[in-house]
């Protein structure tokens, strides 16, 4: 059976920063198949390492900050995706990219890696996400859905 | 001509640490610490329930999302005067013992050794001698021949083509790398090595926290786990031997392969025992609990004052007002304003929270972090501060660590390395290993004590909170890994009226107070050298040594390598 993760990550605390997490809340109330994993990883780093081994698709659902207007979807795949370590002064700075290296270094990176994101338009203190970036939430969730389903991955509506 | 160095690896928002030097003879003259991102966290929680203020405040931070759950149940127990049971501290315990293990693995070998370990030169190293001196050192059960050269192979598959890929922001080749390419080789292996390792860690505390990354069972009053032998979907004894299993392998890791590690790389660095020493003011509290309301501890903790083990002055229990009553915090060189004026400081209880920012001004305000004090002086806090408060308090364990590692230091430097080596950089790893020592027999003991417990008939984790009307006031504190966190609380009939945090990384990485005395990486920072300012490794090296830690995570993806220095002649 193959071994699937959708990991939505950012701080809950800074409005759109965490959209990702957000974005695996949505999609927990749809029933998944047994070898579909939703993990909502917070701001995390090392600590995801583990669910992360050996899997056949990683999505990761984040808000991606690349000059693009407030609230445009952004999908990054193969190169785009960034693998490598970075220098840092503190452990916050583990970032994906240092995780994602680090499952290389160890044999056990994913498959596929894809990152379904969306350009922020507030960081600021807060729980709620901006209406902006709000509005584009359904569209965020058809992306991950129209991904898991183009590897076969499809959720039975819950009761 | 000095420089100016500025190091602020955060580019695309602006978060976390800045950390500026200057730079004259091939030295740091003066230093700033800055932390780049207002945190006002603590105004999200006024109005809510203090039962939910634990589930908001382990979003503060993505590194200590554990010890912030942890801390906030503590402090709003203490501002109800709520006991607790015993095996909810058992409990509590040992998932604060297996994240700081945890903790200080990852920081020692994935966020540290890189700046002491060449894995370029590894590729150069002989295998079999390699492997030969790691069997002189330990008799860790991967140190083979065949392991030796399978790493070596594999780190060639990475750095040998030419193309670093991962490895491309390494100061690879730099001039104050030292290691032998036989030494580098070892440090590489136990790096794998300590990544599969670090999993039992995070395993114990995703099974007695119910989940990770966020841990889910704490609770004002207790945890959420029910005890049963037997049944399935709870605590059963099944997995607490499976708990203990993953215990031991931890043990032997940290006894036999980290501790050995930081000895020899200490031992091969020993000049690093001149620098970093700054403030040698310690900080710690006491930690694990072994009562209900906390007021008999496992391990002691205390001020030091002056690096004098004689002089330390224990903190006793939850609410010792020897500790509530000797915080305050500055902000003459933060950005905020205090009503009274800037050249005073305030309580905690008292704190107040309106922003000026000003730019970076390097007389003036210069930082988002405020600057606490204790009986009016900076302090350190962090392993080193705990190590050498348990040394002082007569810790046992601690004791018998902190000997055993001077005496391998020793031996492999080939002089006498002391206790007062540790005031240093490479001091501030060693007390790490120590203290991580330390934790893994206290987690051994402390599930000991549950099962025990449990064995009595003792089943109780869970008392439930009332609370009356009118205000209350509470006080947590908590041995992170990084050091001394508190969360104050003020409660107004069941609501929070007013919350705090003061976190380890504040009390290090602070700005210059009110008396515009330094914060601790400002002072330990001062005199380090710096070979080559376009490549300021040594200031990473004193700088990682606290494993600083800012409670503002922000985590975007980023799509540029960006250059992380800044240098420019002042």
């Amino acid at each position: 059976m193959t071994k699937n993760v959708v990991l939505g990550v950012g701080n809950i605390l800074l409005s759109d920063e965490g959209v990702g997490v957000r974005v695996v809340e949505a999609l927990a109330s749809d029933h998944w198949p047994d070898n579909v994993e939703l993990i909502d990883g917070g701001t995390c780093g090392m600590e995801l390492l583990e669910q992360l081994e050996d899997l056949d698709l990683l999505i990761i659902v984040d808000c991606v900050r690349g000059g693009r207007p407030p609230g445009t979807p952004v999908v990054l795949r193969g190169a785009a995706v960034p693998v490598f370590f970075r220098t840092k002064l503190s452990p916050h700075q583990v970032s994906l990219s240092d995780v994602l290296a680090t499952l290389e270094l160890t044999g056990k990176a994913p498959r596929h890696t894809v990152i379904i994101g969306i350009e922020p338009a507030s960081l600021a203190l807060g729980m709620e996400l901006t209406p902006t970036v709000a509005a584009r939430l359904p569209e965020l969730l058809a992306l991950t859905r129209g991904e898991l389903a183009t590897h076969g991955l499809l959720a039975g509506r819950s009761a | 001509m000095s420089k100016r160095i500025t190091v602020d690896p955060i580019t695309r928002i602006e978060g976390h640490l800045r950390v500026d030097v200057e730079i004259e003879g091939g030295h740091v003259k003066k230093a700033w610490s800055s932390g780049q991102m207002w945190r006002g966290v603590e105004n999200i929680l006024i109005g809510r329930d203090p039962r939910d203020a634990w589930a908001i405040t382990q979003r503060i931070c993505g590194v200590c999302t554990t010890v912030h759950a942890l801390v906030s149940v503590r402090t709003v127990e203490n501002a109800l005067q709520l006991e607790i049971p015993v095996n909810a501290q058992y409990i509590r315990n040992m998932i604060l013992l297996a994240h700081t293990i945890h903790d200080h693995i990852v920081h020692f070998y994935h966020l540290s050794a890189l700046d002491w370990v060449d894995v370029v030169s590894a590729l150069k190293a002989d295998p079999d001698k390699a492997a030969a001196l790691a069997q002189s050192l330990s008799s860790w059960g991967g140190n083979s021949k065949t392991e030796f050269r399978k790493v070596q192979e594999k780190l060639k598959g990475f750095v040998g083509t030419g193309q670093l890929g991962i490895f491309t922001n390494g100061y690879w080749g730099h001039p104050a790398m030292k290691l032998s390419p036989e030494v580098n080789l070892l440090a590489a292996v136990h790096y794998l090595q300590a990544l599969e390792v670090q999993r039992y860690a995070n395993k114990i505390v995703a099974i007695l926290g119910s989940k990770t990354p966020h841990i889910q069972n704490v609770a004002v009053g207790g945890v959420a786990n029910a005890l049963n032998v037997n049944a399935q979907s709870v605590l059963t004894m099944e997995r607490l031997l499976a708990v203990r299993e993953w215990m031991l392998k931890l043990q032997d890791f940290v006894q036999n392969v980290y501790l050995v590690d930081v000895a020899a790389i200490g031992a091969f660095y020993a000049d690093w025992t001149r620098y970093g020493r700054g403030i040698v003011d310690y900080l710690s509290v006491p930690e694990y609990p072994l009562d209900g309301k906390g007021a008999q501890f496992a391990q002691p903790g205390g001020h030091i004052a002056d690096g004098k083990l004689d002089s330390f002055h224990a903190i006793k229990s939850y609410g010792d007002p020897y500790f509530t009553d000797g915080v305050s915090e500055a902000v003459k060189h933060s950005w905020y304003d205090y009503k009274g004026g800037n050249d005073i400081s305030l309580h905690p209880f008292k704190g107040e929270t309106k922003p000026n920012y000003t730019d970076f001004q390097d007389d003036g305000k210069y930082s988002w972090l405020k600057s606490p004090t204790f009986y009016g002086k900076p302090m350190q806090v962090g392993p080193l501060a705990r190590v050498l408060g348990m040394l002082a308090g007569g810790h046992e364990g601690a004791t018998k660590y902190a000997t055993h590692t001077l005496d391998l230091v020793s031996s492999l430097a080939g002089a006498k390395v002391g206790v007062e080596a540790m005031h240093s950089t490479i001091g501030r790893h060693a007390a790490r290993a120590i203290d991580c020592n330390v934790h893994v027999d206290e987690l051994l003991r402390q599930w000991e004590l549950l099962i025990t417990n449990m064995g009595k008939g003792d089943f109780a984790t869970f008392n439930p909170p009332e609370f009356p009307k009118g205000e209350q006031r509470g006080v947590g504190f908590l041995e992170a890994p990084r050091g001394t966190l508190s969360h104050w609380v003020v409660i107004d009939s069941g609501k929070i009226a007013n919350y705090q945090c003061v976190v380890p990384t504040t009390w290090n990485a602070a700005p210059r107070n009110e008396k515009d005395q330094p914060g601790a990486y400002e002072a330990c920072l001062v005199g380090n050298p710096v070979a080559d300012p376009e490549q300021p490794l040594e200031v990473l090296r004193t700088v990682h040594s606290f494993d600083p830690c800012l409670a503002c995570a922000v985590h975007v993806v980023d799509e540029e390598k960006r250059p992380v220095v800044t240098v420019r002649a002042a």
